[in-house]
């Protein structure tokens, strides 16, 4: 995977992630890479880590496939469509409260 | 407003607890031991004539002035060399002494030009004031004859006479009117602790000499001005004093240069900044500065500052100035179309750490409550966010444990990545003096840095390791602790979770981790490594210092943890003298940090998933949060690139130079439709703005700083925006422009905000920053007068926690095509990116970026000193100078990044931390090869930049 995209920069940065926590005591691997990810990717990054988790060849530590379990999916709105839906001009002025 | 002046109690402060009481001309008075009588009887109200005398240093005894009778004693003692003694009777002026002072003063003026009407120092002399003091009314012995004063004796050429040196771009030196008191010299062994400064000769013949015999310039002058603040006369003169004049008010501020956050005197004659005055009463600097904060304001005034808002639709466009109301009008307008038209993530900002406390929380708050999205990071992201992280998730908090002062108390310093002399020179020199007391100090880097070895200071050991190998080089320290047994049983037991340190200390002992194993890739002698693990654990207090060395690396959290435990386990945290304490590079990086900057963290370091959190803030803000962190800055250029980030609004920062990975940044920046940029200058990021607000300077507006000791300091205005507003209200009134309700009337209000809402801040107010000066945070109900020292009585956390600290090699390895390792820094007379210290005189120090390489590596290759070099790295090349030297060991090369044209960035790679993407400045593998000129890139970029920056209507500047 070339590593000069964004995907291929994703499967390395969950890779690192996972090596640091492969050293740490066993009970704590799993779920210190899912806190991880879940504590410091933005939505669209977790979207494009579980499309790649899904795709299934994307390289990624097994550690992180177990930790994909537990990784939180979001949810919320993304889709410029969706967005246009909750987004306004009087709602910008009010400030978001959606 | 008056000019601010300092007692001056003529020898420092004892530290003694013994009280001794004395008379002094009738009053009877208790100093503790250890006091010189000058001090003593200036405590009483009683100012004793001096001239070599200064409370910056240690007394001397040289200018036969300060002479005081004591009863039942013989003779005249000089007062700053004779300390109190109980029950002593001291006269401070009798007609003997009276006698004495006035002969000792006709000397002194008998070889001294008489031209005090036309004196720079007319109104600030001390010898002026003396000779008031005394009552001198006569020069008995005429001014004719031997003397340092005239050209020309009789015609004759006067060999004693030496001219005026005004090499140094902000002093001059005129020997003609040099008393001799030494204080210059003093200054620099004993303030500075550079010993650039000597008295050659002797007898009548005694002078100031900069090194040997040399101008202030090419002398080892560092120009931090302790000589010129020292000098009793106008031997030594700031530059700016002779052409202006004396100072008529000043107030009291903070440097907006490094992370020291030096508090300075700025002394004023109207709206027109006389000079910077370093503080005394300053907690972080104690009266003292570096050439940067004392001089290097003269960017505030350049010509090139931009002082009017301008658009463009394009980036190929040439700049259109517009008024603020269009501008900003424009700006919103823009956000809010690209918030409709791509969703409301795809719009994000970064807070500036150049900027106050204040105006990063605004910067946030609109990102939070305006664009509605976390979509906010900082500049801390490239330097420390890895201190934040390792810090955090081992005591508990998110920063240094010590202050400033603690560094006078400690036996043992380890420095780590960080060259303070160049980047905390202010630090480095109270370092400088605890090691001259007899501290020990072991240096942990690549670089030959000046601590390993310069006047009077000199490393126990020097671990040169191999760029990228800290982890394992600290964990060997540990290994030799714990596996030698010289951890603190005690302390962890009682602070720490004992079962976490065993498996820790298992983990640590195992053999791939001992010194012997760790020489093979690091390159340090086991040796070395034993011997600096068992002086670190039994010398006494042990403290870490560290800078962005350890934290730009892919394993830069790590080390950071590995750092930690480094200090719980040999006991050395909780008190004065010990400690963790990350440097800091920017004036309010650690500030920026505590605002919330972070796209995972509101105000107080507290997450955007914590509902109480939020909860408090959109109460007060009448808006939702975002439970989901945003995109830090690569990020943000991954998503820019991938087509879903659009716009951004940045505040005070220089992405494109600073950044990694040059055209990674480029291409994410030509990307968005909107960028927004706030800044002094046109930088390099505004090549790619499509909007450009001016700036201003920390001298133009009201706010507070947050230094590395976490210790908020305010920062005073002393002169009107010349762009027409401070940057706090700039996004003010970018958020009214885009709808939101704010109405701050001074950044005090701002400050309030952040006291309700943020715990560890809640008494902070302007009101007592007035009454307490300075506080450092934690500062609230349970530490009313701030926290000096953290963790005193236990951590943060609750229990410390070791953290397992395994060493991975870094992607980035040397091969065929690039066998070098090189690592970036910065120098002394330059700040970060140089958008502020290029355009000061401070350039006469460093007017390019060069490239050190050993002499064995340029031989190899042809290089010659001074030669131009082509850089190159898996990411991109470019061309600089060579500059051959030892300071780097073989198979390392070193560059600073101070320049734009020099484009180190264009070098580093986009690897960064596994934990906070920082980015990993600190290693690239790289080829030197010689070149004729330019590389491509840097011709493109240049022909670039200059299109980029036209502005319609405006000639081409000519530079």
């Amino acid at each position: 995977m070339s590593l000069d995209n964004t995907n291929g920069k994703l499967v390395r940065m969950a890779n690192q992630i996972a090596t640091f926590f492969k050293s740490q005591p066993e009970a704590e691997r799993i779920q210190g890479v899912a806190t991880h990810i879940n504590k410091f990717w933005e939505p669209r990054m977790r979207k494009a880590f579980f499309e790649l988790v899904e795709q299934g060849d994307a390289g990624f530590d097994p550690i992180v496939i177990s930790a994909a379990a537990i990784i939180k999916r979001p949810g919320g709105p993304a889709q410029p469509s969706e967005a246009s839906e909750h987004i306004d001009s009087a709602m910008l002025e009010a400030g978001f409260s959606d | 407003m008056p000019l601010i002046s300092e007692i001056d109690f003529g020898t420092p402060a004892s530290r003694s607890e013994k009280m001794v009481t004395l008379t002094i001309d009738g009053n009877e008075i208790t100093v503790p031991e250890g006091t010189s009588i000058m001090r003593a009887s200036m405590e009483a109200g009683i100012e004793v004539p001096k001239l070599c005398a200064t409370d910056m240093m240690d007394s001397f005894g040289s200018c036969r002035l300060c002479l005081v009778e004591i009863e039942g004693r013989g003779g005249m003692p000089a007062s700053c060399t004779t300390p109190v003694a109980p029950g002593i009777k001291v006269s401070t002026q009798t007609q003997r002494l009276k006698d004495v002072r006035r002969g000792v003063m006709e000397l002194y003026i008998s070889d001294h030009p008489l031209d005090c009407l036309t004196c720079a120092a007319n109104g600030d002399c001390e010898l002026q004031d003396m000779a008031g003091a005394v009552g001198l009314r006569d020069v008995r012995y005429g001014y004719d004859g031997d003397n340092h004063v005239k050209a020309r004796n009789d015609g004759a050429i006067n060999i004693k006479w030496s001219p005026k040196d005004e090499t140094n771009p902000y002093f001059t030196f005129d020997p003609a009117k040099c008393i001799v008191c030494s204080r210059c010299v003093r200054a620099c062994e004993e303030v500075q602790g550079t010993f650039a400064l000597t008295i050659e000769g002797r007898g009548f013949d005694s002078r100031v000499s900069a090194g040997m015999h040399e101008d202030f310039l090419s002398s080892e002058c560092v120009s931090c001005g302790a000589c010129v603040q020292a000098c009793p006369t106008a031997t030594l003169i700031e530059k700016s004093v002779i052409e202006i004049g004396q100072p008529e008010h000043s107030l009291v501020t903070t440097c907006a240069y490094c992370g020291v956050g030096c508090s300075f005197k700025a002394e004023m004659r109207g709206e027109e900044l006389v000079r910077m005055v370093p503080w005394k009463d300053g907690q972080a600097n104690r009266g003292h500065s570096c050439v940067k904060g004392r001089f290097a304001y003269g960017y505030s005034t350049h010509k090139e500052r931009i002082l009017n808002p301008m658009i463009r639709e394009k980036i190929s466009d040439p700049w259109r100035e517009v008024s603020w109301e269009e501008a900003l009008a424009h700006t919103a307008a823009e956000f809010r179309r690209l918030q409709y038209q791509y969703g409301r993530d795809s719009v994000g900002g970064i807070t500036s750490s150049r900027c106050t406390n204040e105006e990063t929380y605004l910067v946030q708050k609109l990102v939070r409550a305006g664009f509605g999205n976390n979509n906010v990071d900082t500049c801390a992201r490239v330097c420390h966010s890895p201190t934040g992280y390792g810090l955090g998730a081992t005591f508990g908090t998110s920063a240094g444990t010590q202050n400033f002062d603690s560094v006078e108390h400690t036996d043992v310093v380890m420095i780590i990545g960080a060259n303070p002399t160049d980047g905390h020179p202010v630090f480095a020199s109270r370092l400088k003096k605890r090691l001259r007391q007899g501290a020990k100090l072991i240096v942990v880097d690549p670089r030959r840095i000046d601590m390993v070895s310069s006047p009077h200071v000199k490393a126990s050991h020097h671990l040169p390791l191999r760029p990228g190998t800290n982890v394992a080089v600290v964990t060997s320290l540990a290994h030799v602790i714990v596996t030698e047994g010289l951890y603190d049983e005690k302390f962890i037991r009682e602070r720490c979770d004992w079962s976490e340190f065993e498996d820790w200390a298992a983990f640590v002992a195992e053999p791939h981790h001992s010194p012997e194993e760790v020489e093979k890739l690091s390159g340090v002698p086991a040796e070395e490594i034993r011997g600096a693990a068992r002086l670190f654990a039994t010398g006494g207090n042990g403290s870490i210092y560290y800078g962005l060395g350890v934290t730009e690396h892919s394993q830069g959290s790590t080390t950071v943890m590995a750092i930690a435990n480094l200090a719980m386990a040999t006991g050395n945290i909780g008190r004065p003298g010990v400690g963790v304490n990350p440097l800091r590079g920017q004036n309010n990086v650690q500030g920026s940090c505590d605002m919330g900057s972070f796209p995972h963290e509101l105000p107080g370091y507290r997450h955007v998933s914590d509902d109480a959190t939020r909860d408090i803030f959109e109460k007060l803000w009448g808006v939702t949060i975002s439970n989901e962190p945003g995109l830090r800055i690569p990020n943000m250029l991954d998503a820019a690139v991938d087509g879903s980030f659009k716009g951004i609004y940045i505040q005070g920062e220089d992405i494109l130079q600073s950044d990694p990975d040059t055209k990674h940044v480029s291409a994410g920046l030509a990307a968005m439709e909107c960028v927004v940029v706030q800044d002094l200058f046109l930088n390099e990021t505004a090549n790619y703005a499509h909007v450009f607000l001016p700036g201003s300077t920390f001298l133009e507006k009201d706010g507070t700083f947050t230094n590395a000791e976490r210790r908020i300091n305010r920062v005073r205005k002393v002169m009107t925006p010349r762009n027409g507003y401070a940057d706090w209200e700039v996004t003010q009134n970018l958020a009214k422009a885009m709808g939101l309700d704010w109405n701050y009337t001074h950044p005090s209000e701002i400050m309030d905000e952040i006291a309700a809402t943020t715990p560890s801040f809640a008494m902070v107010s302007y009101s007592y920053l007035e009454k307490m000066g300075s506080v450092q945070w934690p500062c609230n109900e349970k530490a009313p007068l701030g926290s000096p020292i953290m963790h005193v009585n236990g951590f943060v956390r609750g229990k410390g926690k070791f953290i397992r600290t395994e060493y991975v090699a870094t992607d980035e390895k040397t091969g065929p095509r690039f066998p070098l390792l090189l690592t970036t820094g910065r120098i002394l007379s330059q700040y970060n990116v140089g958008a502020q210290t290029r355009r000061t005189d401070n350039v006469v120090w460093h007017e390019e970026d060069r490239l050190e390489i050993h002499p064995n590596d340029a031989e190899l290759r042809g290089v010659h000193d001074g030669s131009w070099v082509k850089l190159m790295s898996r990411a991109g090349d470019t061309t600089l100078r060579a500059l051959i030297t030892e300071r780097v060991a073989p198979g390392v090369v070193y560059t600073t990044f101070h320049h734009p044209t020099t484009q180190a960035n264009v070098i580093t790679t986009d690897f960064s931390d596994w934990a906070t993407n920082c980015p990993e400045y600190k290693v690239t593998a790289v080829q030197v090869s010689p070149s004729n000129g330019p590389s491509q890139w840097q011709v493109d970029y240049d022909e670039q930049a200059r299109q980029s920056r036209r502005i319609a209507g405006k000639m081409e500047a000519a530079e």
